[in-house]
């Protein structure tokens, strides 16, 4: 076996910039290395003297799909900076904003940058010709996660109807029996599309390693908007102690960035919330988690994106249940957030699309922005991605260059990494 | 032959790119219509060879410019989508600072060597619009940008006409859909002195314009000077009150 070099700069079909670097010689791998080269936009630094009310709308911008997250994850510290209490109305409609932002992010993930290579092209745009059903179902499901995004936050893409205390507009009892029934419509379509990646599933590496698996948790149901952070090795914890969790540290001979806390990495997103959580998903999620034998823990990082998929059945269900709910209850479409700014200190913890996020704002008494810190469900995995990447490279040695590299590219993919959102990465550097 | 169309991304969230993606099924029909040869977010392919070049996020490191520049000598048009391209996004705020400052408040942990303007990775790093650096052929302005917006300018370069990019403030569209003014509740909003053409969706949603397409190109002509001069306020103190987005302006003012 002679040498491999694989050197992918900017791997495609992921959000932000990262590479992949692979040296191997006689059949041992002498460096295998995960990335980042995306810009720094030091968005920590940059809110500090900003006003309370601007800091949801320009943390929103740290990640364009995902903004729904951050939004929540910001207003959630600011109230708990300044003692805000929000409505039951408003709690359950966020809970429905995170519904959308998981259906829309999930069926993105696994519909267009995941199945790719599953059939083996370089993006979505071949398969509409080859499998033009299939497409126009993802594309469906798609569109409506979108709809649902933009009833509840007015926009997808950076919210602009949510505010600390609550909604600033909150949709009609007519709209929200409308998107009910169109979930309910889609339930079809949803099996249709979970029939046809678990008929290609088995392109889906079957590799394992044991790590720790970190997210929100809840004993009332599947966490996502509210919980204690959860480990499978150590148990719950507060949220406010998150430092603790994320440890943040620099990697002597690289630089970068990582989070660690039981074991040498772990791993965030939906493989670690279904491995800390399954008992509390709906029933047609249980079913759909059952037919591709997922089972807790399940330690194959590429199971991430079945994971996703049973996400999406379950927000879809529960979705339906929560409108249910608020129409039962009747819709005040008046309420409005009344915030009056204090001095304080509050974290944010919300488990979005990728995986637990955290904001920390500090506030002086006129409610301006003196420190902030965000930790990003992706920086979090990063160590995880390299861990992989050490058990995993070995076991590829005598595949051709190409099936290596796709492959190592495969993995980066299932964790769905959102390279922007990171703001703090530093450069990875080469040992040769 | 179908004009080739690449798509770039530096410093940016990426959701303008995402609003290409949300085109649905539309994106089928642009298909039709363009050659699209890169678009690393949602493609594998990639390609030196390209008409048109559409690029997102702003311009922060030498490694940037250098970059970006190479797309320019490529590219036959060039268009800036978004407002981190137009004008610097919100990541332009951290320039109230020094790089330095910046990096010892986010990298605090870091060793010194590891995040000095040696590496590359991170020399230098100041947020600037594409226009700064290099020549600019259109901007489809926004946080985000309005993806029906963004398939009329592409129809509109396809045949040959100018793209159509508004230059009358929100409020025009706003009192079109007959909003409450948010002056009328105390609030402070961009809309007199905003270019228009995201139909108003910020105050239509109860929450006040924050200028994410920067100013009209004549604020002081034709903002809606009625509206500010019933609350006593000019043109020059509601820009100097919100900057999320338009720090560009102030900096070249001498900086807040």
């Amino acid at each position: 076996m002679g040498k491999i070099h694989i050197d992918v700069e900017h791997l495609t079909r992921v959000e932000g910039h990262g590479n992949i670097v692979l040296n191997a010689n006689s059949g041992k791998v002498e460096n295998v290395q995960w990335q980042v080269p995306e810009a720094p936009r030091f968005f920590e630094s940059f809110v500090r003297g900003r006003p309370w009310n601007e800091l949801a709308h320009i943390t929103s911008r740290i990640c364009g799909i995902c903004s729904i997250g951050h939004t929540l994850t910001s207003l959630k510290a600011t109230e708990a900076a300044m003692g805000i209490e929000t409505s039951e109305q408003t709690q359950l409609l966020r809970r429905l904003a995170i519904h959308g932002e998981n259906t829309q992010s999930h069926i993105l993930h696994v519909g267009y940058l995941i199945a790719p290579d599953l059939f083996r092209v370089g993006s979505v745009l071949p398969l509409i010709g080859t499998h033009p059903d299939a497409v126009l179902k993802v594309v469906k499901l798609h569109r409506l996660a979108n709809e649902f995004s933009d009833l509840l936050c007015g926009r997808t893409t950076h919210p602009v109807s949510m505010a600390p205390g609550g909604f600033t507009w909150i949709p009609s009892e007519k709209d929200l029996r409308n998107m009910k029934m169109r979930w309910a419509e889609a339930v079809e379509v949803t099996n249709d599309v979970a029939e046809i990646v678990l008929a290609n599933a088995g392109g889906l590496p079957s590799f394992s390693r044991e790590t720790e698996y970190i997210s929100l948790t809840s004993d009332d149901e599947y966490a996502l908007y509210d919980g204690m952070i959860g480990s499978t090795d150590t148990g719950k914890h507060p949220v406010e102690g998150y430092l603790k969790i994320t440890n943040e540290f620099v990697v002597p001979q690289s630089t970068a960035k990582y989070c660690k806390h039981a074991r040498d990495s772990y791993m965030v997103g939906a493989l670690a919330r279904f491995n800390l959580n399954s008992r509390h998903l709906s029933p047609l999620a249980k079913h759909w988690a059952g037919k591709f034998h997922l089972k807790p823990i399940n330690y194959n990082p590429f199971m991430n994106s079945v994971a996703q998929l049973v996400e999406f059945v379950h927000s879809v269900e529960d979705s339906i249940a929560i409108i249910d709910k608020l129409l039962a209850k009747g819709i005040d479409r008046r309420e409005r957030p009344k915030v009056k700014p204090k001095a304080g200190r509050g974290v944010g913890a919300v488990d979005v699309p990728r995986g637990i996020l955290f904001h920390d704002y500090t506030y002086d008494e006129k409610g301006i922005c003196r420190k902030a810190n965000c930790i990003i469900p992706t920086n979090q995995n990063h160590n995880n991605i390299q861990k992989d990447f050490e058990a995993f490279a070995p076991t590829l040695l005598d595949k051709p260059g190409k099936e290596i590299e796709l492959n190592l590219e495969m993995l980066v993919r299932a964790y769905d990494p959102c390279i922007s959102c990171s703001t703090h990465y530093l450069k990875v550097k080469l040992v040769h | 032959m179908k004009p080739k169309v690449a798509i770039f991304d530096f410093a940016s969230c990426e959701g303008c790119e995402l609003q290409i993606v949300n085109l649905e099924e539309a994106i089928i029909d642009v298909a039709k219509l363009v050659d699209i040869v890169e678009f690393r977010e949602a493609m594998k392919e990639s390609s030196d060879d390209y008409d048109i070049a559409i690029v997102e996020g702003s311009i922060a490191r030498p490694i940037d410019e250098e970059r970006l520049k190479k797309i320019r000598a490529k590219a036959k048009i060039l268009i800036a989508l978004g407002a981190c391209a137009h004008l610097g996004g919100v990541q332009r705020l951290g320039n109230r600072f020094s790089p330095d400052e910046n990096k010892k408040e986010v990298y605090h942990m870091a060793r010194p060597e590891d995040i000095s303007d040696g590496n590359p990775y991170f020399k230098e790093p100041r947020h600037r619009a594409l226009d700064e650096v290099v020549k600019v052929d259109y901007t489809i302005p926004g946080c985000p940008i309005n993806r029906v917006e963004f398939a009329k300018v592409l129809v509109a370069l396809l045949t040959g006409k100018k793209p159509p990019i508004p230059d009358y403030p929100v409020c025009v569209e706003c009192k079109k859909k007959e909003n409450t003014c948010l002056y009328t509740v105390g609030g402070v909003c961009m809309g007199p002195v905003a270019r228009g053409g995201c139909d108003a969706i910020c105050p239509t949603y109860g929450g006040e314009c924050e200028a994410c397409r920067g100013y009209v190109s004549h604020p002081h002509e034709k903002a809606q000077m009625d509206v500010l001069a019933k609350y006593g306020l000019t043109a020059e103190e509601i820009m100097n009150r919100k900057t999320m987005f338009t720090s560009r302006y102030t900096e070249k003012k001498g900086g807040e």
